[in-house]
């Protein structure tokens, strides 16, 4: 039995039912990054001492029968920007080339509780600023569907990690779209929770009021699951809110009778590919077929989403990356001249291009004389881009969208023109700024072969309808494909 | 159109940004900067008079907690990560003559 072509959900039934051992399945993981990473480089740290420890720790605990959840003996991957303890985490810079935290954020807690198996770090834009896991100190990240191609970024180590089945599930982290593009180029799911659903306490911060983690599958069962075990209230993070109840699962029903589902007219227009658009309205079609009521609509305010999203995502990395510099941890330059030109120093080497770059943006609207007319405009713009969303959801459960405007690039396309590359994020960024969740699900693929997603949204906390439709979608797709129609 | 982007602005943002650019890095954060504000510029087609500025999406109100320390005490791993260090502290560069 390949283990790697199991559903995350169904290998933990495996592991608690006593026919796999935990071991067997960080041995199947290890075993398919062996055999992948050559290919796709996903991974910029590979734990295998640490996880088959893990493993064995794990399955005491199982053979205990202390340890029930959907995801138990699980393997998983984690971006290298969530900080685990003992265990190197770069944010794929090299000023960080050497860090080793002393503490595990909330989320690896979480995944410890629910007996999950970290078994490495995921390679990502430097920062997590990027579209395309090609601005990383450790190397690109390629497309596990074709090598030639980008995987989307920058939780791009994460997604084609799961899309090449080194690991089954991952976690990634969201500010600008950072985990459903790269989901929709790499053809897996990956969903980024309500702002506040999950903490982000050991989370390395890039623009800290639109950052949140959120998971990584092959399907969206699994999503809901993994999602189960991260979400959580913290009072670590005085950002985390208290949901009413963490039962994902529950939400998993084929059932969209009567679901309003909006599709904005704005997104579908000049820019999308015409193929990635037939694939998404036919996503659409499959849920009228199914019951819901779609209806197209103005949403209003998407030209506004990418400059305000620029401006606040600037201002919080230049203030947020302030912390590096060559004293406490990481890289420090070897010659200088005193304190000040040590850090400068030490910053100029230690970040690459896109991080100063917006670093300097950033530094700049926050500076005196320019902060009203750029930060304060940009928070304006926010809460008008949030009361577009509210108008919208006041008339539809959902939101149907394409997650991004083409299919991965050619790798070596992207890096040449920072704005056109930003251009990309059109429609991921408005549901950051307005904290949204958000889950792309792959609906299809292009003539080449690329994968295409496409991304439901629903008001803030509304995970569990937007896991209904979502998984209503992929049931819907499945029979359509064993019956050979459609796409 | 936005904001000339001289090199006093650039000079000024790398003091801000503690970042030293060698001249071609300057030149390309000029044209960069310059391209980015264009753009960001047609946020003026906005009219956002008596819309106030959005930092939270949520109602936000302080989040108190009893100062209790839980975390034991990592000097020794913390410091293990310092470029340099000594006596159990980070070492910098003098900065008092």
């Amino acid at each position: 039995m390949d283990l790697m072509k199991l559903t995350a959900v169904q290998l933990s039934e495996k592991i608690r039912a006593g026919e796999v051992r935990a071991a067997e399945a960080v041995e199947a993981a290890l075993a398919a990054i062996e055999a992948q990473e050559k290919r796709i480089h996903a991974f910029i740290t590979v734990d295998r001492d640490g996880a088959m420890k893990a493993a064995e720790r794990v399955q005491k605990r199982i053979d205990a029968g202390e340890l029930k959840g959907p995801l138990a003996g699980v393997p998983i991957a984690v971006k290298d920007n969530i900080c685990t303890k003992g265990l190197k985490t770069t944010c794929a810079s090299k000023i960080l080339y050497n860090f080793v935290p002393t503490y595990n954020a909330e989320v690896i807690e979480n995944l410890e509780k629910a007996g999950m198996i970290v078994i490495g770090k995921t390679n990502m834009d430097e920062f997590a600023m990027g579209s395309t896991t090609e601005t990383s100190f450790f190397g690109v990240t390629k497309n596990p569907r074709n090598p030639e191609h980008v995987p989307g970024g920058s939780s791009g180590g994460s997604c084609a990690a799961v899309g090449a089945g080194e690991v089954l599930c991952a976690l990634g982290s969201d500010t600008g779209g950072s985990i459903r593009q790269p989901s929709s180029f790499c053809g897996v799911t990956g969903l980024k929770p309500t702002y506040g659903a999950v903490s982000r306490y050991g989370l390395i911060a890039y623009g800290s009021s639109l950052d949140q983690i959120g998971p990584v599958a092959n399907d969206v069962t699994d999503c809901a699951a993994l999602l189960s075990v991260i979400a959580s209230h913290d009072p670590k993070d005085s950002t985390s809110v208290e949901l009413e109840d963490y039962d994902f699962m529950g939400a998993l029903r084929e059932d969209v009778s009567g679901l309003r589902v909006g599709i904005p007219n704005e997104y579908f227009g000049e820019g999308l590919d015409p193929e990635v658009k037939s694939r998404v309205l036919h996503a659409a079609e499959v849920l009228k077929s199914c019951g819901a009521q779609v209806e197209h609509f103005d949403l209003g305010m998407l030209e506004y989403a990418i400059p305000a999203y620029y401006v606040i995502a600037s201002a919080e990395a230049s203030s947020n990356l302030e912390r590096f510099d060559g004293v406490k941890y990481g890289y420090r330059a070897e010659d200088f001249e005193g304190l000040h030109d040590m850090y400068k120093q030490t910053r100029s080497q230690g970040f690459g291009p896109e991080v100063k770059r917006r670093i300097m943006l950033g530094s700049f609207v926050l500076s005196s004389g320019y902060y009203d007319a750029y930060y304060l405009k940009a928070l304006r713009t926010k809460a008008l881009i949030k009361k577009s969303f509210d108008d919208a959801f006041a008339k539809y459960d959902v939101i149907l969208a394409p997650a991004a405007p083409t299919a991965a690039p050619r790798l070596g396309e992207s890096l040449s023109d920072p704005l056109a590359m930003y251009l990309g994020d059109i429609y991921t960024v408005s549901v950051n700024l307005a904290g949204l969740p958000g889950i792309s699900v792959p609906c299809g693929s292009t003539s080449a072969g690329l994968p295409v997603g496409v991304q439901i949204l629903a008001d803030c906390f509304k995970e569990k309808t937007i896991l209904r439709a979502a998984y209503t979608l992929e049931q819907a797709l499945g029979k359509e494909a064993q019956h050979g129609e459609g796409i | 159109m936005a904001e000339k982007i001289t090199d006093e602005t650039i000079d000024y943002v790398g003091i801000l940004a503690k970042l030293k650019l060698s001249p071609s890095e300057r030149e390309d954060a000029k044209a960069d900067m310059q391209k980015m504000l264009d753009y960001i510029d047609k946020l003026n087609e906005l009219d956002t008079s008596g819309i106030e500025p959005m930092s939270h999406v949520f109602p936000v109100k302080n989040v108190f907690r009893e100062d209790v320390v839980t975390n034991g005490d990592a000097r020794e791993q913390m410091l293990a990560n310092a470029p340099e260090q000594r006596d159990g502290q980070y070492q910098v560069p003098k900065t008092v003559e």
